[in-house]
C-alpha cells in the first residue's frame, strides 16, 4: 500500500460505527439489545449509525417479535465484512507507517 | 483526518468490542476454586461410602455392585455438582455486575449451549453404562466428556479454559487404562485441576 490513508473506509473512520461492525464481525447475529449493552450507547445514538450502515449494505436487518416485542436482529453482510477487513488493513498500516 | 493516536484507539476498541462481544468475561475464577474445594469433600466422602477402610491409594480389583452404594455416590456427585453450578452462576453474577455487564447475555448463552451438549452427551452415555452395571469407565468417560465440554466451551470465555479442557482428556484417558484408580483421577481431574485453573484465572482477571 503507497498510501494507506486513501484506503480507509470513510464509513468506518467513525469509531462507534467501526465497534458495531466488530462486534457483527465476530458474532453470527447479534440483537438491538445486546449491542447497546455491549456498546454501551444511547438508543437513538446506536439507532442513526445501525441506519447508517444499513444504506451502505454492510448490514442486513431482520425484525422479528418474541412475546410481542419487537426484536431486531442484524447480521454483516459479505461487503460489509470485506470493507471492514479492508479497513483494519489499512489501520494497521497507517500505524505502522508512523512507527 | 485524524490523529495516529486515534487511529490507534480505533485498532484497540476493535478489539475490546470482539472480546466484550463474544467471550463471556464475568466467569469468575475464584468459583472454580470453590468447585475443586467441593469435589475434594466429595471424592473423600465417596472414598468412605466405597473404598473405605482401604487405602485410597490401592487399586480396588471389585466392581461396585450393590445399590445401595451406587445411588449414594450418585447422590454425592449431585450434591457436588449443584454446588458448584451455583457457586459459579453466583459468583459471576457479581463479576458481570461489577464490570457493568449482563450476565446472561449473547456470550454466555453461547458458553453454555457449547457446554451443555458434550454434558448431556457424556450424562447420559454414564447413565445408561452405570444402568447396564458397567461401573469401571464411569469416572473415566465424566472426565473426557466434561474435557470436550470445555474445549466446545472455550472460544467463548477465557483461553485458560481451553487448557483446561485439554488436561481433563488426558487424566480421564489415564484414567481409563487404570480403571480401578477411577475416584484418585476424578479427585485429580475435578478437584486439584479445578483449583489449579481456578487459581491461575483468578491471578490473572479477577485482582
Amino acid at each position: 500500500m503507497k498510501n494507506p490513508f486513501d484506503h480507509l473506509d470513510k464509513m468506518l473512520e467513525h469509531r462507534l460505527r467501526l465497534q458495531i461492525m466488530s462486534v457483527l464481525v465476530t458474532n453470527d447475529v447479534f440483537d438491538f439489545n445486546s449491542l447497546k449493552e455491549v456498546l454501551g450507547v444511547t438508543d437513538g445514538n446506536l439507532a442513526s449509525h445501525i441506519k447508517a450502515l444499513e444504506k451502505e449494505k454492510y448490514l442486513s436487518v431482520t425484525k422479528t417479535f418474541v412475546d410481542r416485542k419487537p426484536n431486531t436482529k442484524y447480521k454483516i453482510t459479505e461487503r460489509g465484512r470485506t470493507a471492514f477487513k479492508k479497513h483494519v488493513d489499512a489501520l494497521e498500516a497507517v500505524v505502522k507507517q508512523t512507527k | 483526518m485524524k490523529e495516529i493516536k486515534e487511529y490507534e484507539k480505533d485498532l484497540a476498541s476493535i478489539r475490546t468490542m470482539m472480546e466484550r462481544s463474544a467471550k463471556f468475561i464475568s466467569l469468575s475464577g475464584l468459583s472454580g476454586v470453590l468447585a475443586g474445594i467441593y469435589a475434594l469433600l466429595g471424592a473423600a466422602a465417596a472414598y468412605y461410602i466405597a473404598q473405605y477402610p482401604a487405602s485410597p491409594f490401592d487399586y480396588r480389583p471389585y466392581s461396585l455392585r450393590d445399590d445401595s452404594v451406587v445411588v449414594k455416590l450418585l447422590g454425592v456427585a449431585a450434591v457436588v455438582f449443584v454446588a458448584s453450578i451455583t457457586t459459579g452462576v453466583l459468583q459471576s453474577m457479581r463479576k458481570a455486575k461489577k464490570h457493568d455487564l449482563k450476565f446472561w447475555n449473547n456470550a454466555s448463552q453461547q458458553m453454555v449451549f457449547n457446554l451443555a451438549i458434550p454434558l448431556l452427551t457424556g450424562g447420559a452415555f454414564i447413565l445408561i453404562m452405570l444402568a447396564n452395571g458397567h461401573f469401571g469407565l464411569a469416572a473415566p468417560a465424566s472426565l473426557i466428556f466434561y474435557g470436550l465440554a470445555l474445549i466446545l466451551a472455550s472460544p467463548n470465555t477465557y483461553d485458560e479454559v481451553r487448557n483446561l479442557g485439554y488436561c481433563e482428556i488426558i487424566i480421564g484417558l489415564v484414567c481409563a487404562y487404570f480403571a480401578g484408580y477411577g475416584l484418585l483421577f476424578w479427585a485429580l481431574g475435578f478437584g486439584v485441576m479445578h483449583i489449579v485453573y481456578g487459581l491461575i484465572m483468578y491471578n490473572k482477571y479477577d485482582r
